[in-house]
């Protein structure tokens, strides 16, 4: 099975995208860029609400995530809480 | 001529300053909060002690009774330095602003029935002195506490107090007029259902254990104040006249949820330092929630008549609540 992926641009905000990413994913892989962070996760990868707001300090929107993103691989499931990419098979 | 283009990576020496590094446990990138509060306050070489206190060093832990091995401990959770403070108040400005333009635009205030609108001046209008009083609160906590991790906030909330005071006299003048905010005055002053309240907090003005006055007014006084305000007050006007004062009262009813989460984070990380701290903040707690309550009877009868017994009730067991979850014994 195949990784997925997410990148952002390095900034402030998504500094603490990438903390919760990693909490949520214990088997992530991070990639340091200059201006860029890639994460490279197994099969699966999760992005949480619950765990940005408390890495942030703020209430956050999955949606503000967009703004930082440069690119991604997998299957998106999203909701109000939770940001998924997963290979369906 | 051919010119090859190659990508330089470029690492930088260091991530983050050795103070902060050391408190990560690794050289890892910071936030800007972290970076902006973590021992930033001078701790070394004062030289000489303040002539009006030759007691006490210029920054001295000893200025209160709670003890903290690390006064940094106490960080806000919602992360608010300087820049990202002011961010957060400017929104929440201008949708208070928006609020007040709306009611304007709308003769919202011309139209508010005029028993509502009587006890909205008579209960509000001299909420805006406990809020001067607060402003001063939060300053004696940030000029004599110890460490930016609880001072910084502290002011902050205390200027937040001052735009509180300034909202309500908004209030006043809106729903009233210039003599609507010197009659409250005079109530202030004079009116024997406002002299228990003014008594709490002129007396909290010359409490000298700073981190006591972090419990009287931060905890105790507003915690009580404000949900008898903003949320029992509030909902009973809205429901005889309409959300007209909601909307006027928008900024301290969400200034309130915000400064919540971090008056809950400080109690609970100082009392979980301890069970010296944990006994000490319980009795500071259990000392002014007592006088708080005693001194908000009348004026909850004032804004609800009979039923701002069972209102002020409510409003403290939702404190009691928060304590109790901080880890106090209530």
């Amino acid at each position: 099975m195949s990784n997925v992926f997410i990148a952002f641009q390095k900034n402030e905000e998504s500094r603490a995208i990438v903390n919760a990413i990693l909490a949520d994913n214990p088997d992530a892989i991070v990639n340091e860029q200059p201006a860029m962070v890639k994460i490279d996760v197994p099969h699966r990868l999760v992005v949480r609400k619950s765990t940005i707001e408390a890495e942030i300090g703020r209430d956050f929107d999955l949606q503000e995530m967009h703004v930082h993103l440069i690119t991604m691989s997998g299957n998106v499931d999203e909701t109000d809480d939770e940001f998924t990419l997963a290979w369906h098979q | 001529m051919q010119i090859d283009l190659r990508t330089v990576s470029i690492t930088p020496l260091r991530q983050t300053y050795n103070h902060v590094a050391e408190r990560l446990g690794a050289d890892k990138p910071a936030s800007r909060y972290i970076e902006g509060t973590m021992d930033v306050q001078a701790t070394h070489n004062f030289h000489y002690r303040p002539t009006w206190d030759p007691e006490h060093e210029l920054f001295d832990p000893r200025r209160t009774r709670l003890v903290m091995k690390d006064w940094y401990a106490l960080k806000d959770p919602r992360q608010l330095y300087y820049g990202t403070y002011t961010q957060a108040r400017a929104r929440m400005q201008e949708v208070a602003e928006a609020d007040f333009e709306f009611v304007e635009s709308r003769g919202l205030a011309e139209r508010f029935d005029d028993e509502a609108r009587r006890t909205a001046l008579d209960f509000y209008v001299p909420l805006r002195h406990v809020a001067w009083g607060a402003n001063m609160n939060g300053a004696f906590q940030c000029a004599y506490g110890y460490g930016t991790a609880i001072t910084q906030p502290c002011l902050y909330a205390g200027m937040d107090q001052l735009g509180i005071a300034q909202y309500l006299t908004r209030l006043g003048l809106l729903l009233g007029n210039q003599g609507d905010l010197e009659a409250g005055k005079q109530a202030w002053m004079q009116a024997p259902a406002w002299q228990g309240l003014r008594r709490v907090v002129e007396d909290t003005w010359v409490l000298k254990d700073w981190f006591e006055l972090f419990v009287a007014q931060n905890v105790a006084l507003d915690g009580i104040l404000f949900g008898l305000a903003y949320r029992e007050v509030d909902a009973v006007l809205s429901e005889r006249a309409g959300p007209t004062v909601s909307m006027l009262t928008r900024f301290q009813a969400e200034w309130f949820q915000d400064v919540t989460k971090w008056v809950d984070a400080v109690v609970k990380t100082a009392a979980a330092e301890s069970a010296e701290n944990k006994e000490l903040l319980g009795q500071w707690y259990a000392r002014w929630r007592g006088r708080v309550r005693e001194a908000l009877a009348p004026v909850a009868e004032l804004a609800l008549g009979a039923d701002g017994a069972a209102a002020l009730e409510r409003a403290v067991a939702a404190v009691d609540a928060r304590m109790h979850k901080a880890g106090l014994a209530v």
